[in-house]
């Protein structure tokens, strides 16, 4: 390794600073943040609509209805369902590297498509399927008395979910999905199989011109582990902020 | 009397290994306090859940005001808001203050503006003695005081019915009479309620009539001083001689 510390400045000089190698890592990071962003957002809408389906389809798929539009929900419900089920089989079943190169060289093989948008779409509907178990054991988690409490004084089911039922769930799985947005931050860093310049992807871009693996790579891990423990601190911050309010 | 508030013809609720409830009928007139008591598993809380739809009767009618409840043709939700419910657990909502807790529906459902339905909760509020606590956040509260905030809530709606199910029963002991004064205070305004209650002291005093349900039938009904001090059949002489 390093026997002096003249020849760490070397190799440090030699990995970041000569040709200007450090905006490798930055413009990685940048595509990271930006892909784990709004990858978030993505799986977010996904997983609260599939919670929302499956956690109804379980409350409501053994009363009986007696109009023929309840009926009808009630079919479409199952469809959905149906549907979701198989969503999440697939998404959790292959791995995530698979996926991101089906939805690349597949999906979007013909089409010429900024490649970060094809990685948020990859590891949002990834981060969905996660996102959607998590947020349905938050809606089963609330006590069905919550449910019936907003029912009697007037709201249909979706503002009964959306006012009264989601609020709790999140606060109750916000650790778990603090964990998720972690996990898919570092997932994130195997976009470089689709050639995306992630941060990844750019410290091994410096590490294949200096022919030196030891700093660019971990100066990647140093950059990761930075935003993972600040990510950590802030959940744990909005985590105290939603316990204050009850007590 | 004047005319049926509620009108129930022929109520039966199966689930698929008992029978809760087998064909009820039942009229209640406006502004009477009808008592619902009985051992447990009688399906007196499933009779009055009924009522608001919140258990989807087998087969039967309810009729409130007019309209048939059971009938999909006519929205639930318009007619819930003329219902107020209290329940056993309170099921104030945890994540809000008891302010918004009282404001929440009113102005979501009939189109108040904050300023109307906080004027209306304050009034409420101070009625029942807590209006310093329309800060607080329900685990801040007592259970009393909880009970109390879960019955303005109902009442923030200004509905024409209220349900009681079982409101006193997770009380501490100390605390279920400002529960029952509120309620007897509600009465003396002539507000029409169904409360299935363990209270019979509440039953007596309160109620204009009571009604004695068991293995999901009515068996007796009648004005207090007689269920009371009269009773007909055997099985309320027997369960009167167990709780009083």
């Amino acid at each position: 390794m390093y026997l002096d510390l003249q020849s760490f400045r070397d190799d440090f000089y030699l990995n970041f600073i000569k040709n200007d190698r450090y905006i490798y890592l930055v413009k990685g990071l940048k595509v990271t943040l930006k892909v784990t962003f709004f990858a978030l957002l993505v799986g977010l809408a996904i997983g609260v609509f599939i919670a929302i389906v499956r956690s109804s389809y379980d409350k409501t798929h053994t009363t009986k209805y007696s109009s023929p539009l309840h009926c009808f929900l009630q079919i479409l419900l199952s469809i959905a369902n149906f549907l979701c089920n198989i969503y999440l089989t697939v998404i959790r079943g292959t791995p995530s590297t698979v996926q991101l190169m089906i939805i690349y060289f597949v999906i979007f093989g013909s089409v010429n498509i900024d490649k970060s948008i094809v990685a948020i779409c990859a590891f949002g509907i990834n981060s969905g399927a996660y996102v959607a178990e998590i947020v349905r054991s938050g809606i089963m988690s609330v006590d069905n008395g919550q449910f019936e409490a907003g029912r009697s004084l007037g709201f249909g089911y979706v503002p009964t979910m959306w006012y009264i039922i989601l609020p709790q769930a999140f606060k109750n799985v916000l650790p778990a999905l603090g964990n998720e947005v972690i996990v898919l931050l570092k997932e994130t860093s195997i976009s470089g199989y689709i050639a995306l310049e992630d941060l990844t992807m750019g410290a091994n871009i410096i590490r294949g011109q200096t022919y030196s693996a030891f700093l660019p790579l971990f100066a990647a891990a140093f950059i990761y582990l930075v935003i993972v423990m600040a990510l950590s601190a802030g959940v744990k911050k909005l985590e105290q902020n939603a316990r204050s309010n009850e007590r | 009397m004047s005319e049926a508030i509620i009108k129930v013809q022929g109520l039966v609720k199966e689930y698929s290994t008992t029978t809760a409830l087998d064909n009820v009928n039942a009229e209640i007139q406006k502004g009477e306090v009808v008592a619902v008591i009985g051992p447990s598993g009688s399906g007196k809380s499933t009779f009055l859940r009924c009522l608001n739809l919140l258990e989807e009767p087998t087969s039967g009618h309810i009729f409130f005001e007019g309209s048939d409840i059971t009938d999909p043709k006519n929205d639930i939700n318009k007619l819930r808001q003329r219902m107020g419910m209290v329940f056993q657990q309170f099921n104030l909502f945890p994540h809000m203050t008891v302010m918004q807790n009282l404001t929440l529906a009113p102005m979501k459902l009939q189109g108040k503006t904050k300023q109307q339905a906080e004027e209306k909760a304050v009034e409420l509020l101070k009625r029942v003695g807590l209006d310093d606590r329309a800060d607080s956040y329900p685990n801040q509260l007592s259970g009393g005081q909880k009970q109390r905030i879960a019955i303005v809530r109902a009442l923030c709606m200004e509905p024409d019915v209220m349900l009681f199910d079982e409101p006193t029963s997770a009380l501490d002991p100390e605390m279920v009479g400002e529960v029952l004064e509120v309620m007897q205070d509600l009465a003396k305004e002539n507000m029409t309620m169904v409360v299935v209650t363990h209270e019979m002291g509440f039953a007596r005093e309160v109620a204009t009539r009571v009604i004695f349900m068991e293995n999901g039938r009515i068996v007796e009904e009648n004005e207090p001083k007689e269920f009371f001090d009269t009773p007909k059949s055997k099985r309320l002489q027997e369960f009167l001689e167990k709780v009083l």
